[in-house]
C-alpha cells in the first residue's frame, strides 16, 4: 500500500476526529503503545464473516498467535474458524518464493475447502520484500475460480484502527455491489404482506456478534419487518456482502472504526445512515427509533413504539431486584471511543454511578456528551496506563473497573471487581436481553465473597497486605478536570 | 442457617447413604497391621469389602464372623470368639475392629461381653488389640460410623492418665473424620512436619490405603496406618487438632481421658480455614510461616479472583454425608456460588450450618429433583451421581465414597492452600466446558434472511473435518 493510500485512509471526512483532536488516528509512540496494528485490526474487522477462507500470508508471528481466539459467532458455515496461514520460510523470503507460495496457497484453500471467496491478508514480511499482493490474488481468482480479495494491512502501516478501515475499504473495493440480494422465499413475504408489513432492507457495519450477543436483538428486527441484507461482519456471508450497496440504511454499530463503509455507500448509493448502539436499554431503543425514522414509514415507527414499550417494560421487572444491588456502585469505565458513551448510558440504567470513564479515543463531541451523559464531577481518563488506572480507582473509591481484556489481569491483582467489556469476552451484552446478562455479571464479580478474603491480611502477617504503592504521579497526565478538555494533551494509546 | 428437613419418602431411590457398618470398617483401615471383623453375616463383609477395593483399588484386608441361620436364631458369641480366636492365632494383627451390623444387632448381641469373655479363654491373645463398636446399619451413616470406631478405639486404648500432657512437646495429635482422603492426609503429615512438628495422624488411612507397592506379595493385615502404639500415646502430645464435627465425641473423650488441649475445624478446605490451621502451627512450633507455604496462600488467592467469574453465582448441588456437604459448601460459596441443593443420607451436627435454604434428609433422587428444580449447572457428589448428573444435563465433581468410575479418586488432595486452588480449577473448568456447550446464547436463525446461493447443493459439513 502506498503512503498516499494510507494517508487517504486517515482521512475520513465522516469522522468527526477528522476536524481536531485526532487522538484516534495518530501515530503510535515508541515505549508508550499498547494495542494492535493495522492486519491486527483488518483481521479483526472481516474474520467474521464466517464462510470465506481467511488466509494470512505471512511467516508464522501473525496468524499463530491471534487466530481462534475471537468470541464472534456464527448460525452456520464456521470456516472463519480455520486458521489458514502461508507460514512463510527463511528460503521464502530470500529466495523470493513467498508470491508462488501464496498462488498454492489460495489453491489448497479452494480445493480443500471450497469457499465462496478468498481473503488474503497481507502482513509485513512480504510488503517488506515487495510481493504483489494485488496481482497474486488477481491471477489466483481466475486460475481457481473464485473471488480473491487482497487486504493489504501490514501491520507497520498503522495501527489496529487503520486496519479495521484498510479492512472494511477492501470490501466497498471489491466486494460490496458484485451481486444482487437473493429473494426472501415467497411464503415469508406473503406472510409479511398479509400482516401489512413492508419489508425494508438495511445494514448493520461494526457489528460483531461476540459470545452470540445479536441474537438477543435479531428477533426484534424480524418482528419489525426490517431484513438485514449484511451484517459487516458477524454472522456475516461472502454473498451477502456484496449485496450491501442495495440497503436503505445503514447503521454503524457502536464504533467509528468502519466508518469509510457508511461514507463511501453513501457517496456510491446515496445510502442513509446513522451511528447508534445495542448496548443500554435508552440506547437499544434508540436505535429502532433511528431506523423507523430515517426509513420514514408510518407504521413501522407505530411498531416500533409498541415494541419498545413492550420490551422496555419487560426488562424493566427482570432488572428490578438487581437495581437496587447495584444502585449507586461506582464505576470506572476505561474503554474506547463511542463505546463510552453508550457503556455509561446502559449502566446510569441500572442506577450505577461513573466517575470515570476513558476518552483517549473519544472526539470533541463524544467529550461533550460525555459531560452531558455524567455530570461535572465524573472525570475523564486521558492515561489508560495499569498503574493510572490502579491509583485512580482508589482515588475515586471505584467499586468496579469495566475495560478490556487487557486489564483483566492488572485489576484482579490489584483485588479489584472488574468486568471484560471487549471482544474476547463470553458473554453477550447487546439489546433488550443483553441488559439481563450484564447486570448479572456486574453484580457477580461486585458482590463476590473473594474480595474480602484476597484483601485481609494472612492472620500470622504482622504487616498489612501490601497496599498499592503511590509512586509520584504527574496529576495533569492523568486526569483531565472536565471543564478543562481544551487543554489536555492525551497519551495516546491505542487499543 | 439451613432448615433440616426430614427423609419425606417411604422408598429410597438411588441410594446416597453408606452404612455405619462400612464407616467403622474405613476407620479400622487407617490402624498398622490391623484387620477389622465385621460381626454379621459373610454378605456384610463382602460387600464392605467390594464397596472399598472399588474406590481404593487396593486388596482390603477384612473378615467376618460369618453368621449363618442356626447362629442367627440361636446366638452367634461363639461366632465372635471362634472369628477372634483365629485371626490372633492365623495373622496375629495389632488390632482387630469388631464392629456389628443389622443382623447382629438385631439379633441381640452383646460384642463387649463377646471380648471379655474371649480374653478370659485366651490370655495368650492380650498383646493384640481388640475394640468392638456398634454400628449396626440402620443407625447413621459411613461418617458417624468412622466417627464411631475412632471413639472405640479411644475409649479402649487410651487410658485416663492427664499427667502425661506434653511428654511428646513435639507430637501433634491430628483426630480426621471419613472426608479426609489419603491425598489429604499425606499433605497434613508433610505440613505438620514442616513446621518441626510430629503428626500423629488418627486414624492414618493416608498411609495403609494410599496406593503403594510393597515388598511383600501378600499381607493379609492393613500395611499402613496409625501404629497401635502411637494410638495409646496420644495422650502424650502437646495438642490434638480434630477436623470435622462428627468426631466431636471422640475429641471430647480424648480430651477428658488425656488432658490434652484441643483445636477444633469443620473442615480444611478454602482460605480462611487453612489460614487457622497454618497460623495454629506457627503457635505450636513457634517457627515463622515459610515463605513457601505464604506463596501457596498467594497462588490460592490468585485463583480465587481469576476463577470468581465462572464459580459466582454458579448454583451447585451437593449431596455428602454432614461433615463433607458442611465442607464443599462453605467452600463453593466462599467464591460467590450458591448452593441450591443439598442433600445429606442422615443428620450430622455439621448440617445446621451448611449455607444454604434447607438440607434434604435423602437420596440421590431428592438431589436429582432439587437440583432440576432449581436449576444446578454443576453436582458434587460421589460416582453414584453420575447418571443423576447425565439425567440433569450438567457436569459432576466426585467427592465422598465410592469413587470407583475413576482413578486417583482417593489420591485427591481436597485440603490445603493447594488441594483448594486445584478443586477451585476443576470446578471452574466443569463450568466452562459446560456453559461452552449448553448455556450459551441460542443461535437465532433470521426469518427475513435468504438463504445462501446454493443451498441445499453445497452442504455445510463441507467446512468441517481435517486439513487435507
Amino acid at each position: 500500500m502506498k503512503p498516499s493510500e494510507v494517508s487517504a485512509l486517515l482521512d475520513e471526512p465522516a469522522c468527526s476526529h477528522n476536524r481536531k483532536s485526532k487522538s484516534g488516528c495518530a501515530r503510535p509512540k515508541p515505549g508508550a503503545s499498547a494495542g494492535g496494528c493495522a492486519f491486527d485490526g483488518a483481521q479483526i474487522a472481516m474474520l467474521p464473516i464466517a464462510d470465506v477462507a481467511h488466509v494470512v500470508h505471512g511467516p508464522i508471528a501473525c496468524a499463530g498467535s491471534s487466530w481462534d481466539n475471537r468470541g464472534t459467532r456464527t448460525t452456520g458455515p464456521a470456516l472463519y474458524k480455520i486458521g489458514m496461514t502461508t507460514d512463510l520460510t527463511e528460503q521464502d523470503v530470500v529466495m523470493g518464493r513467498s508470491e508462488k507460495r501464496l498462488f498454492h496457497a489460495i489453491g489448497q484453500a479452494v480445493a480443500s475447502r471450497r469457499p465462496p471467496a478468498v481473503f488474503v491478508y497481507n502482513t509485513c514480511v512480504p510488503a517488506l520484500i515487495g510481493d504483489d499482493l494485488e496481482a497474486v490474488c488477481k491471477a489466483a481468482a481466475r486460475h481457481f475460480e473464485v473471488p480473491v480479495v487482497p487486504i493489504d494491512c501490514a501491520g507497520f502501516y498503522g495501527t489496529k484502527n487503520l486496519g479495521n478501515r484498510i479492512g472494511a475499504d477492501a470490501m466497498v473495493r471489491h466486494v460490496v455491489g458484485t451481486r444482487e440480494p437473493d429473494p426472501l422465499p415467497e411464503s415469508v413475504v406473503n406472510d409479511y404482506a398479509a400482516r401489512g408489513i413492508t419489508i425494508h432492507d438495511v445494514n448493520l457495519v461494526g457489528e460483531y456478534n461476540i459470545a452470540g450477543e445479536f441474537w438477543h436483538v435479531a428477533p426484534l428486527f424480524d418482528e419489525l419487518g426490517l431484513r438485514i441484507l449484511c451484517t459487516l461482519s458477524g454472522d456475516g456471508r461472502y454473498h451477502e456482502v456484496q449485496t450491501m450497496h442495495r440497503a436503505e440504511v445503514n447503521m454503524m454499530v457502536c464504533s467509528k472504526a468502519m466508518i469509510n463503509v457508511a461514507r463511501k455507500l453513501e457517496e456510491a448509493y446515496g445510502t442513509p445512515w446513522f451511528e447508534g448502539s445495542f448496548y443500554g436499554i435508552s440506547d437499544m431503543s434508540a436505535a429502532l427509533r433511528e431506523f423507523a425514522r430515517i426509513i420514514a414509514d408510518p407504521s413501522l415507527s407505530e411498531r416500533t413504539e409498541a415494541l419498545i414499550a413492550r420490551e422496555e417494560a419487560r426488562i424493566g421487572s427482570l432488572l428490578a431486584p438487581w437495581r437496587t444491588r447495584l444502585a449507586g456502585k461506582r464505576v470506572l469505565l476505561n474503554t474506547g471511543g463511542v463505546k463510552s458513551w453508550s457503556v455509561v448510558s446502559a449502566l446510569q440504567d441500572l442506577g450505577m454511578a461513573v466517575v470515570a470513564t476513558a476518552t483517549k479515543k473519544s472526539t470533541e463531541e463524544d467529550k461533550a456528551r460525555i459531560r452531558e451523559l455524567m455530570g461535572p464531577d465524573a472525570k475523564m481518563i486521558s492515561d489508560g496506563s495499569a498503574r493510572a488506572l490502579l491509583d485512580l480507582m482508589t482515588e475515586l473509591d471505584a467499586d468496579i473497573m469495566i475495560a478490556g481484556g487487557r486489564n483483566l489481569y492488572t485489576a484482579l491483582k490489584a483485588r479489584l471487581p472488574f468486568l471484560d467489556i471487549n471482544q474476547e469476552r463470553e458473554f453477550g451484552y447487546a439489546g433488550y436481553q443483553g441488559m439481563v446478562e450484564l447486570t448479572r455479571q456486574l453484580a457477580l464479580t461486585i458482590e463476590s465473597p473473594v474480595w474480602s478474603q484476597v484483601r485481609a491480611p494472612a492472620p500470622w502477617a504482622t504487616t498489612q497486605v501490601a497496599r498499592r504503592s503511590r509512586g509520584p504521579v504527574d496529576e495533569d497526565d492523568l486526569i483531565v478536570p472536565l471543564d478543562d478538555i481544551s487543554a489536555s494533551s492525551p497519551v495516546e494509546e491505542v487499543a | 442457617m439451613a432448615e433440616i428437613r426430614r427423609r419425606s419418602k417411604a422408598l429410597a431411590v438411588n441410594p446416597l447413604k453408606t452404612s455405619s457398618t462400612t464407616g467403622a470398617t474405613l476407620a479400622f483401615l487407617g490402624v498398622d497391621r490391623a484387620i477389622p471383623m465385621l460381626h454379621g453375616s459373610q454378605g456384610c463383609t463382602a460387600f464392605a469389602k467390594v464397596f472399598f477395593v472399588r474406590h481404593f483399588r487396593e486388596p482390603i484386608p477384612l473378615q467376618t464372623t460369618a453368621m449363618d441361620q442356626a447362629s442367627t436364631v440361636l446366638g452367634a458369641d461363639d461366632n465372635v470368639i471362634q472369628g477372634l480366636e483365629t485371626l490372633c492365632r492365623k495373622q496375629q494383627p495389632s488390632l482387630i475392629g469388631l464392629p456389628t451390623t443389622g443382623l447382629s444387632e438385631t439379633q441381640g448381641a452383646d460384642v463387649r461381653r463377646n471380648v471379655r469373655e474371649f480374653r478370659s479363654q485366651h490370655p495368650e491373645h492380650d498383646g493384640i488389640a481388640i475394640v468392638p463398636v456398634d454400628t449396626p446399619d440402620y443407625v447413621g451413616c459411613l461418617e458417624s460410623g468412622f466417627a464411631l470406631a475412632v471413639r472405640a478405639m479411644i475409649d479402649v486404648l487410651v487410658t485416663a492418665d492427664r499427667s502425661r500432657v506434653g511428654r511428646r512437646p513435639k507430637q501433634v495429635n491430628v483426630l480426621v473424620n471419613a472426608s479426609l482422603t489419603p491425598g489429604d492426609l499425606e499433605h497434613l503429615r508433610e505440613l505438620v512436619e514442616s513446621f518441626g512438628l510430629r503428626p500423629l495422624i488418627f486414624p492414618d488411612v493416608g498411609d495403609s490405603l494410599d496406593g503403594h507397592l510393597i515388598a511383600d506379595d501378600f499381607t493379609p493385615l492393613t500395611f499402613g496406618g496409625t501404629p497401635l502404639s502411637e494410638i495409646m500415646a496420644l495422650n502424650e502430645a502437646a495438642h490434638t487438632i480434630v477436623v470435622g464435627r462428627s468426631l466431636d465425641s471422640a475429641a471430647d473423650l480424648l480430651a477428658e481421658r488425656s488432658g490434652v488441649p484441643d483445636t477444633r475445624f469443620d473442615h480444611l478446605m478454602g482460605l480462611s480455614a487453612n489460614d487457622r490451621l497454618i497460623q495454629l502451627l506457627a503457635e505450636l512450633s513457634a517457627h515463622g510461616v515459610a515463605p513457601r507455604i505464604e506463596r501457596w496462600r498467594a497462588q490460592l488467592q490468585d485463583a480465587m479472583v481469576d476463577c470468581h467469574f465462572m464459580l459466582g453465582f454458579a448454583r451447585i448441588g451437593i449431596a455428602a454425608d454432614p461433615d463433607l456437604l458442611l465442607a464443599m459448601a462453605e467452600f463453593v460459596t466462599g467464591f460467590g456460588a450458591e448452593v441450591v441443593a443439598a442433600v445429606a443420607p442422615d443428620r450430622g451436627a455439621s448440617l445446621g450450618d451448611v449455607p444454604t435454604a434447607a438440607v434434604q434428609i435423602g437420596d440421590l433422587e431428592d438431589l436429582e429433583t432439587l437440583a432440576g428444580a432449581a436449576g444446578a449447572q454443576l453436582i458434587i457428589s460421589n460416582s453414584h451421581a453420575a447418571d443423576t448428573a447425565e439425567r440433569l444435563g450438567v457436569p459432576l465433581l466426585r467427592a465422598g465414597f465410592p469413587q470407583y468410575d475413576l482413578v486417583g479418586g482417593h489420591a485427591r488432595q481436597w485440603i490445603g492452600y493447594r488441594g483448594g486452588r486445584q478443586a477451585l480449577f476443576d470446578l471452574s473448568n466443569l463450568l466452562l466446558a459446560h456453559h461452552g456447550r449448553h448455556h450459551a446464547i441460542a443461535p437465532y436463525h433470521a426469518v427475513l434472511r435468504a438463504p445462501a446461493p446454493g443451498a441445499g447443493t453445497c452442504p455445510p459439513s463441507q467446512h468441517r473435518g481435517g486439513r487435507h
